[in-house]
């Protein structure tokens, strides 16, 4: 309601917003849907000196396939992914996850890429960026460069982006034919952050075998957790009710989450588990495969 | 002259609406964004109000430096604890009379975000700038937060007082030994601790106001109240200002719930500075301000002991509480009332012997202990009684249905004095449950329980059939700072048949605009379109004590009943004089006036009113008004069936409300559009009470709920699909009948909430978990009794 006193840029292109970063540094903030960074600046718990507004950087705003990925640019809104044709018939991770963050207001404003460089642990793209295995696209004057997703999130609210530098685009590899995805998540009630949340995303064989399995979790430690080792479990595996229970529990026992009015360090871990496995069943019958018992 | 009496012509208004469901007056204004609140109020050279808040719960002040504040451009003033003790406005009285309350902090704080200092600035930015910048020096004490820590008196919290004692006040209601004695002889007992947490009333709109003194040193005062009346004569009271040289106005206001009952520090910091600076000061608050500083509800712990024969009939109730009200002692209740209604803790049934008890304690957390939609503590004791209730049913593995309807009070028992004093005036219990049970087809939902529980599933049905008191109050029992507990109400009828009325409420939301003119409407054959409703400005409204309790209905609709026809009767005069009969032959049927035994000399109330201006009759009084102070002879006692239908997931604890039907009793329906929104607002925040909204503390006193981040308000994805109905039992003492409707929702429906997931947990031998349900506390009391069932 009543942030601190800033200083105010509207760029107009990415070039203008890295002109606007070169001279301020440390001191700026990019704006690009503002639904994490307004809201602090109004509780005063975030004070940029300077606010760099990406909104009028219209060429920014793109979805597209291109080079084997869905392109996703800086200032596409959530609900662009949301109710995308194409994204919900072959990025069903993304589409789930889309559906379930924040509330419609957030999801018409807030931004994909935006989200990533909040670098928020609570915030939902993390997870379903790391299980789809993302790359951020970051441009400086200096010219762009690719981060994997696993890189570029490095702690809670901190990126890899260096002083200089914006980020332009995400990129989801396109799935080969058999994969699907899904995102679950506790949330106390719309608008909330996540209790616990997790991002599933399983491509299979032609013989029914796992041959790529991504999962990570949401509000489960300083940044959004990659579960390796239930992902390994996965792979060469028929997806039986055994497979899922063994690696839902490595998702528990990685799980590393802060207790707070949410819920319990114990409790979140076990939620962990529990939709995690929720949604690789959820998986196997996007996928067409029954989960055996 | 005289009438002609065509039937056609004096066919009166086709618009008479009492009893049907017309669409609110005001919400052409509301809907279109063009209501007047007390933030849309600007006044030349007004300036702005900050309050600085303490980030400690306990701690002693050793300095406030105002410097740096000052210096921000456009900052006037920065005013402080000494500053007001320097005027003899550091400490306000609270409404029941118990307590003071400081105004800004004096020597020390005792609950985290006090107020602590008050800042005066030409923008709203810049005095929340300099607040941010007046420099206070604390002494941080250890806290005291829990109320059992509170009673050991090892910490005294408030040295300003003259008992070194945490505890408030002691009060109880009953037959203490015959109690005892009863549940010693009794073949049952069962007990259960039972919190009903510190939940906050969150009105949509905060707290605010603007001070502004005229150019005679007259005091007019925009705020967001319920009780604009009692602000006058508190301010007055508190500030030696004469009581002609203040006016109060309560605009529209956006919600209330309680919230807007008491009189808040804000208020008194921007009188000071309207006064200090000789300016107009608006002061509102922020969403924080509102959930940490204003009155909170509830946060009793309720140790409820019930009695019973092996057949289920009731043989006494035992409830000691233990009640939070924080740092001051800042409940709304009557005077001779500090635990309020809570002695409507015996319910709906017969118990031959009860007594109930409560302690008060301070703590170092937020002052207050209002009526959130309650009638003072209603919801807590129908929470106690309606929880302890199915503890015993299933104690008895009895259906709670059955246990129910063996102890009720009986239809032709009312008026009904309980064990604990009240007289229920009338009541239809077994009716009201058996529509409701009917309604949702309880029996059908019983086998597919069974069905369920033999797979393992946890489905579960709650019922809360409750009764409330509401109406404050008969004024030998009713007062707040010693005024009587009376509503009234003015009606004025203009020449052309229209009018104008006022009443001592004040319409939050209630739809006051629209049920008052329905009312007069009613009885003086009126269009209630044409009747306007004004409240809240004290110039102009007569003295009333406010809307909250439930009282609006019962005690102003009865003052309005009575004041029109008290017109009615000035009407019958000229009524007479215009069809030259006597008085005495004059009668009111069908809405009209007509001569005894000749229906067909009629008159309308229309033409009446015209004549009461223009030819008034020989003797006759000209104009056509009435005013009436109404002291109602009792209470009323609405009541309702609600049940409800949960499914519950083992696994993550989430409970999902399936169904939920409310089955109310408000006795006679002025408007049942009006009752129905009322019924599904309440059941929200019954919902959102029993799920998931409380104001919890840590052991270090911070305030874990200072945001709707926190303090969570349930959308409409959240909130369960509302099914409603209703039996109408009138109130044998009220003009119309009518008892009051706006907080059954709230009172009734936690209790159905919380024995619905109780009664899907019993086959784990689960029997009581505190609300909020979390999903958590869910999941761990699943996961416990599997454990517990495990290891046996």
């Amino acid at each position: 309601m009543f942030p601190a006193a800033f200083d105010y840029i509207r760029a107009h292109s990415a070039e203008e917003a890295l002109a606007a970063l070169a001279q301020h540094g440390a001191e700026a903030r990019i704006l690009a849907g503002g639904q994490s960074l307004i809201p602090a600046m109004r509780l005063r718990l975030a004070r940029p000196a300077v606010l760099v507004d990406l909104g009028g950087v219209k060429d920014l705003g793109y979805l597209r396939e291109e080079g084997g990925d869905l392109r996703v640019g800086a200032m596409t809104r959530d609900v662009t992914l949301e109710r995308d044709a194409n994204v919900r018939a072959r990025y069903s991770l993304l589409t789930d996850t889309g559906a379930v963050i924040a509330d419609p207001v957030v999801r018409c404003l807030g931004t994909v890429v935006g989200s990533l460089c909040h670098g928020d642990p609570s915030g939902d793209w993390g997870a379903a960026a790391l299980a789809s295995r993302a790359v951020m696209v970051a441009r400086s004057a200096s010219g762009e460069r690719l981060i994997p997703i696993d890189e570029f999130l490095v702690d809670s609210f901190q990126t890899s982006l260096e002083e200089g530098e914006l980020a332009v685009e995400v990129r989801f590899p396109t799935p080969d034919g058999r994969t699907h995805g899904s995102y679950q998540k506790i949330e106390r009630k719309v608008g909330d952050y996540a209790t616990a949340a997790a991002a599933v995303q399983i491509t299979l064989g032609d013989d029914g075998r796992v041959t790529h399995a991504g999962v990570a979790l949401t509000a489960a430690g300083p940044r959004p957790v990659r579960v390796d080792a239930a992902e390994k479990l996965l792979l060469g595996q028929l997806l039986t009710e055994d497979v899922i229970r063994a690696a839902s529990e490595e998702a528990r026992i990685v799980s590393d989450p802060f207790a707070d009015t949410r819920g319990s360090v114990e409790y979140k871990k076990d939620m962990a588990r529990v939709l995690v496995a929720r949604g690789l069943r959820a998986s196997a019958a996007r996928l067409g495969t029954g989960v055996t018992a | 002259m005289s009438i002609e009496t065509d039937a056609t012509n004096n066919a009166g208004p086709q618009t008479l609406t009492m009893g049907k469901g017309m669409k609110r007056k005001e919400d052409p204004r509301f809907l279109t964004g063009n209501g007047n609140y007390v933030d849309d109020m600007r006044l030349p050279g007004m300036l702005y109000m900050a309050i600085v808040h303490s980030p400690y719960p306990h701690a002693n002040i050793k300095g406030i430096d105002k410097a740096a504040a000052l210096a921000v451009p456009g900052v006037k003033a920065v005013i402080t604890g000494e500053d007001l003790v320097a005027a003899s406005l550091a400490w306000l009285p609270t409404f029941h009379g118990f307590d003071k309350q400081m105004v800004l902090a004096v020597g020390k704080v005792l609950f985290q975000h006090q107020e602590v200092a008050a800042v005066f600035a030409e923008t709203r930015e810049a005095a929340r700038d300099a607040a941010e910048l007046v420099d206070v020096d604390y002494e941080p004490l250890d806290p005291v937060i829990s109320p059992f820590d509170s009673m050991k008196d090892e910490v005294i919290l408030r040295d300003d007082r003259e008992d070194k004692t945490n505890h408030i006040y002691h009060w109880d209601s009953g037959d203490r030994d015959g109690t005892q004695a009863a549940l010693d002889d009794s073949e049952v007992v069962v007990t259960e601790r039972i919190y009903a947490p510190r939940c906050h009333p969150a009105p949509l709109e905060p707290c605010g106001c603007v001070a502004q003194f005229d150019a005679m040193g007259r005091l007019h005062f925009w705020v967001t109240s319920q009780a604009p009346h009692v602000y006058r004569t508190a301010i007055s009271l508190v500030t030696g200002i004469p009581e002609d040289k203040i006016r109060v106005i309560s605009p529209d206001i956006g919600g209330g719930f309680g919230n807007k009952v008491p009189v808040y520090p804000g208020y008194v910091c921007a009188i000071v500075g309207a006064l200090i600076l000789k300016t107009p000061v608006k002061w509102i608050e922020t969403r924080t301000e509102n959930l940490t500083t204003t009155g909170f509800a509830r946060d009793y712990h309720m140790d409820v002991t019930i009695g019973a024969k092996k057949d289920g009939t009731v043989t006494a109730l035992k409830v000691k509480t233990v009640a939070d009200h924080g740092a001051f002692d800042a409940a709304a209740d009557p005077s001779k009332y500090p635990a309020g209604m809570f002695g409507v803790v015996t319910g709906s049934y017969q118990f031959p012997v009860a007594f109930a008890e409560l302690d008060a304690y301070f703590t170092n957390k937020a002052p207050g202990g209002v009526a959130y939609r309650c009638s003072f503590r209603v919801t807590e004791a129908s929470y106690a009684i309606e929880r302890g209730m199915d503890i015993l049913a299933q104690k008895l593995t009895m259906d709670p249905a059955e246990l129910r309807r063996k102890n009720f009070v009986r239809k032709d028992q009312f008026p009904y004095d309980s064990a604990l004093g009240f007289t229920y005036d009338s009541g239809d219990y077994e009716g009201t449950m058996d529509k409701a049970l009917n309604q949702i087809g309880y029996a059908e939902l019983r086998r597919e329980q069974a069905e369920k529980r033999a797979r393992g599933e946890y489905m579960g049905i709650g019922i809360s059939t409750f009764t409330e008191v509401v109406g404050a109050g008969p004024s030998k029992h009713f007062d707040i700072l010693g005024i009587k507990m009376f509503d009234s109400a003015e009606i004025r009828i203009h020449p052309t048949g229209t009018g104008i009325i006022r009443t001592g409420t004040k319409s939050q939301g209630q739809g006051h605009e629209t049920t008052w003119a329905q009312i007069v409407a009613e009885e003086l054959g009126l269009d209630p379109q044409n009747l306007l409703v004004e409240e809240g400005d004290t110039d102009t409204a007569p003295y009333g004590l406010g809307t909250y309790a439930s009282r609006s209905t019962p005690v102003a609709g009865a003052a309005l009943a009575l004041a029109a026809r008290r017109v009615r009767e000035k009407a019958r005069k000229v009524a007479a004089h215009l069809l030259e009969a006597a008085a005495e032959d004059i009668e009111w049927v069908d809405h009209k006036f007509q001569v005894m035994g000749a229906p067909s000399r009629s008159v309308t109330m229309k033409e009446v009113a015209f004549a009461a201006y223009t030819n008034p009759g020989e003797g006759n009084e000209p104009g056509l008004e009435a005013s009436l102070y109404y002291d109602p002879p009792n209470m009323t006692f609405p009541h309702g069936a609600y049940i409800a239908v949960v499914d519950v997931d083992a696994e993550t604890g989430e409970v999902k409300v399936r169904r939920f039907l409310a089955i109310d009793d408000c006795g006679t329906v002025i408007n049942p559009m009006i009752v129905e929104g009322q019924v599904h607002g309440g059941l929200t925040e019954g919902f959102a009470i029993a799920f998931m909204q409380e104001i919890p503390y840590d052991e270090q006193g911070n305030n874990m709920a200072p945001n709707f981040m926190e303090y969570l308000i349930p959308t409409s994805v959240e909130a369960p699909v509302w099914e409603t109905g209703s039996t109408v039992t009138p109130s044998p003492h009220h003009p119309i009948g009518a008892k009051g409707v706006g907080e059954s929702p709230n009172v009734g429906s936690p209790a159905a909430f919380v024995n619905a997931v109780m009664d899907a947990l019993a086959p784990l031998g689960v029997t009581h978990i505190d609300m909020p349900l979390t999903r958590e506390k869910v999941w761990r009391a699943i996961r416990d009794a599997q454990a517990a069932a495990a290891s046996d």
